[in-house]
């Protein structure tokens, strides 16, 4: 059912494009009007959303210690996953946000008989590094539509990217590995029997809009090429606001494209996709494990009511006198003169 | 109390890898026997001064929900997303990949796939799309989204009293998104309406009106303590004294009350005893601070605050220079992730400096507590402790890493480090299940209670598991632990899947090695035990 209706959300994205561009020859809405206005969903939701979790306090330090803390000089502590300081905190983030640190420490659990044993189980690791990197340097290669002149990075990027100069044009690493990851992630959810229970349509969708996005692209690469000129042309005028429609025609295979890159945009960030920018939030690893070394204020904190010594000292008196356990007059004199 | 089935049956059916064929939506718990815990009565909350539902269980039917209910939970919810950025964000970011789903010692004995990390943050998850969210009531059960019912309700007392706060899910997470946090949460919310059960809110009320979970007035704890006081000189021929609410001691020692009572908690405090007065420490008990654990933890962290408010009230009342913990494990998590929060800052302290070694223990230096494990592998670094661990060799070793002191303080090296020095056989269970990885008991964060012992046994079967591997391969007979819950629980556990395994606190193996001046010579444990190769002079 969740596949399904992905798959059905997926069809008609496909064929808005087709039916609005191929048939009623709407270019300029979906070249200039439409990924302006998804462009804008994504920057100021995105924006929102940021603002959303900056906003709402952090009332209690409470990293998730996944190593020895810093205590006694002689042992030594684990920087990475019991960070003490700020600088250790960083490098405990930026191993987390950019080699899934935590993802890679997975096990699976099985029966050996009747012994309970854990497997490394890293592929799902694999899948998903091979993706979202793959993601990242794709995009950045995209950035040579945009700018002009193209900045020599780009160009290295790119030249590292096809290395291998197998077909003409080349075939870029980065796609085929892509196509690898968002694959395995794919596959997963529907064979592995516990995350196709708990898996939504939500799930399923974002995976089928990337696989169709990568797919219309390889696409436009090898098979089907569109006028290049033409989409540099547009591409640099929407980057530079000032859009203009180009004259040659640009093929509807790369309108495809386009439309789910914008959906894509505009669905980032009011889905479980803004997890690229909230993992630079989650207190379990951004907060350094140093609670007894520098406070931590809680912003609403308020004063709780709890049993004094006084009252307590009360309550038990006749029990505390017969037992010769000391009674305390004198605090109780000074804590009054207080109040 | 439902009858518990025999170790051989109780995992028959359990597959790891099945799924139920209805969506998870559909199903409601069932309410078996040995499988919930009971409401709180009526009058705890009345006496706490709470709201509560009257007289219920949660095999009722119908519960006696307030008409408002709805309202109330809804609002409760609203604001803690906006106190808590960790509950807001956990919301958000999940993206389901299902890498927490079989690190749950719940999952891990029941096959309940409810008890995914995962899935148990979507009981919640569901009901903000679904009754929050424009998209989410759109588009219903495909976005993950339901609307809040009083099965919901149900669910939720079900599952987040399903959840020992543990953490190990949030090791794996690659979002480090922490299911403790979210049942922290969620017991709160439905504190709201006073739903909790009896076993964690009984040890609540007295720890607020007496001073520790079980009630224990001050007479009883020192009668209690002259009691072991007795057994340790029947043992070394020592008359030891324990200072009790001393004024103008140095240190404040704080521990969790059953170390004054509980078998085998009850070793450790000897172990404690014998320590500070082999170094000749100048300490104090508390009768009034006689509480180091805290189940106001398992509730609300506000009962949490009230509880343990006392201890620093009691070390400005007593003068002292600083804090001495003993070892428990809910109980550092929040000592050390919540206490200088609370109640710092802590001012009328001094930085912690052990008076023998001169060591500052420069890590506590702005909340001026310390774990008694950092302190004794201090002395012992130091050479301060005159030990003969092969009064320990009746035993062979393991160390079960408590949840909270390895996943919310890093206490790893600490206890291994004291460990290696009193005893002479010490292994380590299976890599994936120590240190970070470590697997609860099973019977945490205040559902250690009979009613609820086929959870239980489920839950802490993965540990238990493990020890059966050294048990048979290595002769492990003893399970050394810092956790006063453990303490409590692990010997039923072992009892029942591992049985010949006793559970001991550290200090207690510590207690066992320490050669005392003037002490006669020892020819039991603190147990009373036979030592090695003194059979027959017992």
């Amino acid at each position: 059912m969740n596949l399904i209706f992905s798959i059905v959300v997926m069809t008609l994205l496909i064929l808005i494009p087709v039916i609005g561009v191929g048939f009623l020859g709407l270019k300029g809405l979906f070249s200039i009007y439409i990924p302006y206005l998804a462009f804008i969903i994504f920057f100021f939701g995105l924006i929102y959303r940021i603002i959303d979790w900056a906003r709402s306090p952090q009332p209690f330090k409470i990293p998730t210690t996944c190593g020895q803390q810093k205590s006694l000089s002689w042992i030594k502590h684990s920087r990475l996953e019991s960070p003490a300081s700020t600088w250790e905190v960083y490098l405990r983030m930026f191993f987390e946000v950019f080699l899934f640190r935590s993802l890679f420490r997975n096990l699976r659990a099985d029966f050996d008989g009747k012994r309970l044993i854990y497997g490394s189980a890293k592929w799902l690791w694999l899948g998903a590094i091979l993706f979202h990197i793959s993601f990242l340097i794709i995009l950045l290669r995209h950035l040579r539509f945009f700018v002009y002149p193209v900045p020599e990075w780009i160009k290295i990027l790119d030249f590292v990217d096809s290395f291998f100069q197998i077909g003409l044009p080349p075939i870029y690493l980065t796609d085929l590995l892509i196509l690898a990851g968002l694959t395995f992630l794919f596959l997963r959810r529907l064979v592995d029997p516990k995350v196709n229970y708990l898996s939504h349509a939500s799930d399923y969708f974002p995976l089928l809009l990337i696989i169709g996005i990568a797919t219309t692209g390889i696409l436009m690469r090898l098979f089907f090429k569109p006028d290049i000129y033409a989409i540099k042309e547009l591409a640099y005028g929407l980057a530079t606001f000032q859009p203009v429609l180009p004259e040659r025609n640009i093929s509807l295979l790369f309108y495809v494209h386009l439309f789910l890159v914008c959906t894509l945009a505009a669905y980032f960030p009011f889905s479980k996709l803004v997890h690229m920018v909230g993992v630079f939030f989650s207190p379990t690893r951004n907060m350094a494990n140093d609670n007894r070394m520098r406070r931590h204020v809680n912003p609403w904190d308020y004063p709780v009511k709890y049993t004094t010594y006084c009252e307590w000292q009360e309550k038990f008196r006749d029990v505390m006198e017969e037992s010769g356990i000391p009674i305390d007059e004198e605090w109780c004199k000074e804590v009054q003169k207080q109040a | 109390m439902s009858k518990l089935p025999k170790p051989d049956e109780l995992l028959k059916d359990l597959n790891l890898h099945k799924t139920p064929s209805k969506h998870w939506m559909d199903i409601k718990p069932e309410f078996r026997p040995g499988t919930y815990c009971y409401a709180v009565e009526p009058q705890v909350m009345e006496d706490l001064g709470r709201p509560h539902l009257g007289k219920w269980q949660p095999h009722d039917e119908k519960w006696p929900l307030p008409e408002d209910w709805k309202e109330r939970i809804l609002k409760a919810i609203r604001d803690r997303m906006e106190r808590f950025r960790s509950f807001k964000l956990f919301m958000d970011i999940c993206v389901r990949c299902g890498a927490c789903a079989d690190k749950c010692h719940y999952f891990l004995g029941t096959g309940d796939p409810k008890n995914m990390p995962v899935l148990r943050a979507e009981l919640i998850r569901s009901i903000i799309k679904g009754e929050f969210s424009f998209f989410g009531r759109l588009f219903g059960r495909l976005a993950g989204a339901r609307p809040l019912t009083e099965e919901v309700l149900k669910e939720w007392f079900y599952y987040f009293y399903q959840c020992t706060e543990c953490r190990r899910c949030s090791v794996f997470c690659p979002y480090g998104i922490d299911t403790a946090e979210v049942t922290i949460i969620m017991r709160e919310i439905l504190h709201e309406l006073g739903i909790a059960i009896d076993w964690a809110m009984k040890p609540v009320r007295f720890s607020h009106f007496v001073g520790n979970h079980i009630g224990l007035q001050p007479h009883t704890i020192k009668e209690n303590i002259e009691f072991l006081l007795s057994d340790i000189a029947e043992i070394t021929g020592l008359n030891i004294e324990v200072p009790i609410n001393k004024k103008g001691a140095e240190i404040l020692f704080v521990t969790p009350s059953a170390d004054f009572f509980a078998d085998p908690g009850i070793y450790t405090f000897m172990g404690y005893v014998l320590l500070f007065h082999h170094i000749g420490l100048d300490y104090t008990i508390s009768t009034y601070a006689s509480e180091g654990g805290n189940f106001g933890f398992f509730n609300t962290l506000e009962l949490a605050k009230k509880l343990h408010a006392k201890i620093y009230e009691e070390a400005k009342r007593l003068k002292v220079r600083w804090i001495l913990g003993g070892e428990c494990g809910h109980m550092w998590r929040v000592w050390h992730q919540y206490h200088n929060t609370w109640f710092g800052p802590v001012d009328f302290l001094e930085v912690p400096k052990s008076p023998i070694t001169g060591t500052v223990f420069e890590h506590a230096k702005d909340n001026k507590i310390v774990h008694i494990c950092e302190f004794t592998a201090d002395l012992i670094a130091h050479g301060k402790l005159k030990l003969d661990p092969s009064r320990n060799d009746h035993i062979v070793v393991t160390f079960h890493d408590s949840c909270n002191p390895s996943r919310a303080m890093g206490i790893l090296e600490e206890p291994r480090f004291i460990l290696k020095n009193v005893c002479n056989n010490f292994v380590e269970m299976p890599e994936n299940t120590i240190r970070e990885k470590t697997f609860c008991c099973g019977s945490g964060s205040g559902l250690n209670t009979d009613e609820y012992m086929e959870i239980r046994m489920r839950g802490g079967f993965p540990r238990a598991n493990a020890v059966q591997y050294v048990h048979s391969k290595y002769g492990v007979n003893t399970l050394a632990c810092i956790c006063a819950i453990d303490r409590a629980v692990l010997p039923t556990l072992l009892n029942y899947w591992v049985p010949g395994v006793e559970v001991a606190g550290v200090h207690e193996l510590v207690g066992n090695a320490l050669v005392m001046e003037g002490e006669k010579k020892r020819t039991t444990d603190l147990r009373y035990r036979p030592l090695k190769g003194m059979e027959e002079e017992v």
